[in-house]
This record gives C-alpha cells, sequence and structure tokens, in this order.
C-alpha cells in the first residue's frame, strides 16, 4: 500500500522530527504531575470497588480524604497503604468507608514506614496489574478460538439505547448482521462526570453510562456472540473526559478491546483543563498499552466543526502528534486507530478525488496503523437516498485505501437513531463495497503527478508548515491559541483545573512505576 | 406568511401526491415488522399499507432482518386528499440564522463580541442541557454557541449560585445570560428560575440586565413573563435556535433605544 503518492520521506521525517518538539514539553509536564483521576485509577487497580449509598464511588471518598489531609502531591498510594497498615484494615474499600466517616486520618510517612507503605502499594497495585495481564492473555486465546475478522477493514457498529438491557440484544443483532466491533456510546455528558458511575444502567440521555458493570455486562454477551458466530466480536467504550485513566483501568480488568483516546478531544471540544487532559491521557496510554487495547483517535472530530478541504492538514497534525503520544507511553503501531473522515462537503468540485488523496495520505504517513475511518456526518441532510450513495462512496475510499476499522455510516445520521432496517441497510451497502470492490486497491495507483498525489503533498507540506509554527510558541500555546478546531482553550483554564497537583519529591505512583517498568 | 403562499400554489386548495401523472396520489413508504419473512407477513405488510390509506398497495420488497423482522418497500396510490387551505404551520417570532449570519449581524451592528454567560444554578448538577447548547460539541449536529466566533461563552457549570451567576454576569458584561434547570422535584426549576429572575432585578437596573433565558425539558414556554425572564426554550431546543434568538432580541433592543 505504500508509495504510490511518491511523498518526500525528508519531509515526512521532518514532520514527525516535528511533532516530537511540539509534544516532548507535554509529556514532561505529564510526568510531573497527577490528578485525582489518575490516582483513583491507581486505588481501582489496587482493589477498592464500589459506591456509597449516593452512588459516590469509594475511590473518590478516599481520594478526597486523602487530599484533606496532606494533598494530592505525593500521590494517594503511600498515605492509603500507611493508614491501612496503621489501623490494621485488611482490605482497602473498606479502608475508604472508614475513611469517608471520618474515622481514619492520613500521614505522609517516612523511613521504615514509607517503604513498608510503598512496598504493601506495590503488592496491591502490581495484582491490579496481573489481573488486566489474564484478561489480555484470555482475549488472546479467544482471538485464536475464534479467529479475527475476514475481510479489512473491520466493521464498526454503534449501539446506544441508554438501557444496558436494550443494548445486548441489539448487540448481538447487530454481531450476528456482520459488525465486528460493537461500540456502545456513552450518555451525553459523561465525559465531564469526575466520578464512574457504579452497576448496570436502564437510562442515559442518547447514549448508555460506563460503568464496569456494563463494560462486564456487554462483554460477556459478545464472548457468547463470537462463540456463535466462530469469529471474535470486539467491544469499544470511551477513555476520554475527566475520568480518562479510571475507564482505561476498568477497561483493561474487563477485557474491552478498543478505547476511544484522544490526546486533544476533551481539552478542545468539551472545554477540559488541558494539563488535566495531557496527565490523564499518558497514564490511560499507559494502561491501554498494557491492555493491548486499539486506541482510537478523534481527528474526525476537527472536520466536523472546520472545513474538510482547508483544514485537512489540521487532521496530519493531530495525527502525528497522537503517534508521537501513544509511541511515547509504550502503545505499538497496532494499537494506533489513528482517526480520519470522509467529510467534505459533495457540492465542492471533485470531492471523491479530494478524499481519496487524504485517505492515502493518512494510510501511507502510517502503514502499520489501523486506521480508523468515519463515515460523512456534516453534509448528512436527511435526504436519506443521497445519503445512502454518499454512504457508499465513502465506503468505496475505505476500501481502496486499505482502512484497518471502518464505522459504518447511517444514512438517517442526524435523523433519528439507526433503527434496525437502518443497520440492516447500511451493512448492506458496506458489505455490497468491499465484495465489489475490496481487491481494488491492487490495481488502483494515482497517476504519477496527478491530481492525487498533488493535493497529498500539499497537505502534508501544510501539515508541516503548522508544526513549523507549533514549534516556534509551543503545544499548550497553540492550544490556548486556538490552532486545532477554532477554541482557544489557555493551560490555566478548564474544567477539572482543580484535580490537577504538581508532584511533591516523593510522590509515588506504584501503577506508573510497573508500567514503565513493562514498557523499559 | 400562510402555507398557501409558502408553496406558491395559489389557487389550488385540493392536491393528493405525485408520481408521474397529475392526480395519481402515488406514495412510497418502507417500515419494519417484527415478523420472519414469509407469504403472511407480506399480506401483513399489505393490511398496513392498505389501512395507511395506499390501496391499492404493491409490496415491492420484502427482505428478512436478524431474527423474526422483516423490511418491506411498498408503492401504491394513496386516497387520502390534502387540504391546503386547512393547513396550519406554528410561527416563530424569529428568524433562524446560520452560524455565519449570526456572526455577521453581531459584528455589524453591534462591533464588539456578544458576551453570553451560562450556568445550571441551585443543586442541579445535570450539564447535559447547557452544554449541549454552549460546548462546541453541541448535539443534533448542530456546533454550540462556543463555535460561533462572535460569541463569547463563559460556562460557569453545575451548581452555581445565584449571586455568583449575578457577579459572573457583571465581570462578563454578559448580553445574555442562559441558565439550564433540569431537575424538577418540588418544582425546584420553577422555584430557581424565579429567585435568580429578582436577583437580577435587585442588582441591575432595567436598562443594563442581560437578557435572561432559562431551558429544560420540563418547563412551559408559555410561562417566561411569570418568571421573570426573556424567553424559555423547551426540550429539543438547538444552539442555532438559541443563537438566532439572541440576535434578534439584540436588534429589537437596539432598535427600540
Amino acid at each position: 500500500m505504500t508509495g504510490k503518492l511518491e511523498l518526500d520521506p525528508r519531509l515526512v521525517a521532518r514532520a514527525r522530527e516535528l511533532a516530537r518538539r511540539a509534544g516532548q514539553p507535554v509529556v514532561d509536564l505529564a510526568r510531573s504531575h497527577t490528578t485525582v483521576s489518575v490516582e483513583r485509577a491507581v486505588l481501582r487497580l489496587a482493589g477498592v470497588a464500589g459506591a456509597d449509598p449516593d452512588g459516590i464511588p469509594w475511590v473518590n471518598r478516599l481520594v478526597d480524604a486523602v487530599v484533606a489531609d496532606v494533598g494530592l502531591g505525593h500521590g494517594v498510594a503511600v498515605p492509603v497503604f500507611d493508614a491501612l497498615l496503621r489501623e490494621q484494615v485488611g482490605d482497602v474499600t473498606l479502608l475508604a468507608q472508614k475513611a469517608a466517616a471520618g474515622s481514619v486520618r492520613f500521614g505522609v510517612p517516612t523511613g521504615k514506614a514509607a517503604t513498608a507503605a510503598r512496598k504493601a502499594a506495590r503488592r496491591a497495585v502490581g495484582a491490579g496489574i496481573r489481573a488486566i495481564d489474564r484478561r489480555r492473555v484470555e482475549r488472546d486465546r479467544l482471538v485464536k478460538r475464534f479467529g479475527d475478522p475476514k475481510q479489512r477493514p473491520w466493521i464498526y457498529l454503534i449501539v446506544a439505547t441508554g438501557d444496558i438491557y436494550e443494548d445486548i440484544p441489539q448487540a448481538q443483532a447487530a454481531a450476528r448482521a456482520g459488525a465486528d466491533v460493537i461500540a456502545v456510546i456513552r450518555s451525553t455528558g459523561q465525559s465531564l462526570l469526575d466520578y464512574v458511575p457504579e452497576g448496570a444502567t436502564r437510562e442515559g440521555f442518547a447514549g448508555t453510562y460506563a460503568t464496569q458493570e456494563n463494560f462486564r455486562l456487554m462483554r460477556a454477551a459478545l464472548d457468547e456472540s463470537s462463540r456463535e458466530l466462530g469469529r471474535y466480536v470486539r467491544l469499544t467504550n470511551y477513555a476520554s473526559g475527566l475520568c480518562m485513566p479510571e475507564m482505561a483501568a476498568l477497561a483493561g480488568l474487563e477485557r474491552l478491546d478498543m478505547m476511544l483516546n484522544d490526546s486533544m478531544y476533551g481539552i478542545l471540544f468539551r472545554d477540559i483543563n488541558p494539563v488535566r487532559t495531557f496527565v490523564d491521557q499518558r497514564f490511560s496510554r499507559q494502561v491501554h498499552a498494557r491492555a493491548g487495547i486499539i486506541i482510537n483517535t478523534g481527528e474526525d472530530n476537527y472536520l466536523t466543526t472546520a472545513d474538510a478541504v482547508d483544514e485537512a492538514h489540521t487532521v496530519t497534525v493531530s495525527q502525528l502528534l497522537n503517534e508521537f503520544f501513544a509511541h511515547e507511553a509504550g502503545l505499538a503501531d497496532w494499537q494506533l486507530g489513528l482517526g480520519h473522515a470522509f467529510e467534505i462537503n459533495p457540492d465542492v468540485p471533485e470531492s471523491f478525488r479530494l478524499e481519496l488523496a487524504h485517505a492515502m495520505l493518512a494510510r501511507e504517513l502510517f502503514p502499520d496503523a489501523p486506521l480508523k475511518w468515519m463515515p460523512p456526518t456534516k453534509h448528512m441532510t436527511g435526504d436519506v437516498f443521497r445519503g445512502n450513495l454518499l454512504d457508499g462512496f465513502f465506503n468505496l475510499v475505505g476500501t481502496m485505501t486499505g482502512q484497518g476499522i471502518l464505522l459504518v455510516g447511517m444514512m438517517t445520521e442526524a435523523v433519528v437513531t439507526p433503527w434496525l432496517s437502518d443497520r440492516d441497510i447500511a451493512l448492506q451497502n458496506v458489505r455490497y463495497v468491499l465484495g465489489a470492490a475490496g481487491g481494488l486497491h491492487e490495481d488502483f495507483v494515482p497517476a504519477p503527478g496527478g491530481f492525487i498525489q498533488q493535493r497529498a503533498n500539499r497537505v502534508l507540506g501544510e501539515a508541516v508548515d503548522l508544526l513549523e509554527r507549533i514549534g516556534e510558541q509551543s503545544l499548550l500555546t497553540a492550544i490556548a491559541e486556538g490552532t486545532f478546531g477554532i477554541m482557544k482553550r489557555p493551560a490555566d483554564r478548564g474544567k477539572g483545573l482543580a484535580g490537577v497537583a504538581k508532584h511533591e519529591a516523593d510522590y509515588f505512583n506504584p501503577a506508573t512505576e510497573i508500567l514503565e517498568g513493562a514498557a523499559a | 406568511m400562510s402555507a398557501v403562499e409558502a408553496g406558491g400554489d395559489a389557487g389550488k386548495r385540493i392536491v393528493r401526491p405525485y408520481g408521474d401523472t397529475t392526480g395519481d396520489g402515488m406514495v412510497q413508504v418502507s417500515f419494519t415488522l417484527p415478523v420472519s419473512h414469509d407469504k403472511r407477513a407480506e399480506g401483513a405488510a399489505v393490511q398496513l399499507a392498505n389501512k395507511m390509506g395506499i390501496d391499492p398497495a404493491m409490496l415491492v420488497h420484502a427482505k428478512p432482518m436478524s431474527d423474526g423482522f422483516t423490511f418491506f418497500v411498498v408503492y401504491g396510490r394513496v386516497n387520502h386528499l390534502v387540504d391546503l387551505s386547512a393547513v396550519q404551520v406554528v410561527e416563530r417570532d424569529f428568524p433562524l440564522l446560520s452560524a455565519k449570519e449570526v456572526n455577521a449581524v453581531v459584528k455589524r451592528r453591534l462591533r464588539r463580541k456578544l458576551s453570553v454567560v451560562g450556568a445550571c444554578i441551585g443543586t442541579d448538577a445535570h450539564t447535559v442541557g447547557i452544554d449541549a447548547i454552549l460546548n462546541v460539541k453541541g448535539i443534533a449536529g448542530e456546533k454550540g454557541l462556543e463555535y460561533y466566533r462572535e460569541l463569547k461563552v463563559t460556562n460557569l457549570g453545575a451548581q452555581v449560585s445565584v449571586p455568583e451567576l449575578v457577579e459572573a454576569a457583571r465581570v462578563e458584561r454578559a448580553d445574555a445570560v442562559l441558565v439550564s434547570q433540569v431537575v424538577t422535584q418540588r418544582d425546584a426549576h420553577l422555584h430557581n428560575t424565579r429567585e435568580m429572575s429578582a436577583a437580577f432585578r435587585e442588582a441591575m437596573p432595567a436598562g443594563r440586565r442581560p437578557l435572561l433565558i432559562v431551558g429544560g425539558p420540563r418547563f412551559d414556554e408559555t410561562m417566561a413573563g411569570e418568571l421573570g425572564v426573556d424567553r424559555i426554550f423547551g426540550r429539543g431546543t438547538t444552539p442555532g435556535e438559541v443563537a438566532s434568538f439572541l440576535v434578534h432580541a439584540l436588534i429589537e433592543k437596539k432598535a427600540k433605544a
């Protein structure tokens, strides 16, 4: 698939080097800060489970109690396990309950007490990470037994009723109809909750709450479908918003297979504080790397707010940044579902050729990543007939350019949440195109120096120019000044800032220690 | 503007659907029935079409989907007539503008950014509504007000007290204040809204008060006057409608001044 665009290898190398230069200060920032959600994820790995009678998880109550006594900058692991040893409480969840009742005080021990607390924390968190390891082995075994989908791209379908018990039969029906990957969309606004809801949930707004129990129920149902269908059906959810690290941990523990996990989406589209996002993102990606989870990035979103032709290079820039951050966190190329989308206005002359050029550019820049190809949404008008045609062209670009994951477009986009028949028609569209033109990429080579090559090279050039400009300031300044999308997001503003702290000299996080040890 | 003028069909009063000949009454519908595909299922589809007024009904496509569902496409002649003179249209009292148009009007008429402050007040932690209207992400394919270049949006988030809201409106020199209320236990949404409007009346003279707008799924849109606010938006409101209203109200204010 490579080499069709005659990209200048020096320019490609330059783009990667600039992305590294832009991203490195952000990594340094992430390495020197922690957040309440990172600490809660550590406690989840250490075995703190459940919620108080008001539905507030014990991890939140415990972190709040530690922060009130000693602040966040030491990390919560040492204060928590010090208290556990001191109070002779056998169980971390029990300790959380006592802490919430105000009967435990936390301190920052030194000397032998600190060493003992670190050792106990390492052991407890190590058990959590080993549980994630076991789930990964289990996935490998099931994929081996049931097999991967026969074709690429994998067919990715969305389910979202708000009720997990409705989602399950719909997801199973979708798998039977040909879906290889099921994504359960989250309830609107969950990304801005600073806690993970508990238990099986039956009502949500335009989506279903992501909870550990919902993860477990859906994974079990899809295991059943995998057995029935003789191919492993993957499950996707979201590691985004204020609880990104905890979502990653829960996904690893419940053997989810893909997680939406963009480096800048929360900052730009949800006004979450940039520092909070980058710290949370690094930790969540380290967990995903360990769990063998494929991340999906959100570049398609830029094109829904900005013009898909004029701003095509911002997608490339974001893909390069996402790649840098992912590699730094230990993710391998096969785990990078870098996003891009078919969002050019169909009334623009040669719009299909432009789409082809952009899709091929992403394919050639990231030859070993399973790119995630997103369907048209912005120019779906409610004219379902035209929409179905547009989706057909989208599918054609997907197969001609060797995309790894294809999110099935619905002709009823922007009209209704997909009906049973909408899904069936959309899948028929995908099957027809993949069946009729699945091998077309072998024959299709754009004319040397022609429209497609020129366009791809131009977008790459513009991406390098933008990266040069970012390099002159810094990524945080660029975000603050509205370089991506059109949103200005200063580093000292946005949601979740109160939950960020700079590391103290004695900061200790057993999860990071283990995860980075594995990556090294 | 009445429906008859809108259609440009002055003179015509009664019409029927058009297939390829005037008056043929032909329509095409598709639907799914929760039955497995067989002869009986096809008969059921024709029966439904007949009951919808399609007679004769031609079943042109029937396809089984997953377990126990069949999708149908039916063409046929519908026996209903449409009386154009009886068409009733709910009129919006302000024109719906695109984001580009909103930006252009603000730039031309106001010559500065229009400042909008939004919040969920009281104990309400449901930011779904205010975020759908304000966040760039938006709702139903429409971007939120943050996306509008000429609007300066301050989203205070959840559980904001009324004095905090008034103070933020003052600091941000708000042209408009948007408040979302989802929780309706013991009429909390009505109580909170009255408290909010009273606080603004007390804190600022009439000419300097920002436009007060509340939204939520359980509000009665006709209660604006009673609650002391300028506008109420109900379920299903989109950011574009709110932005259009802001521009409309702003121009009205300017025109009156």
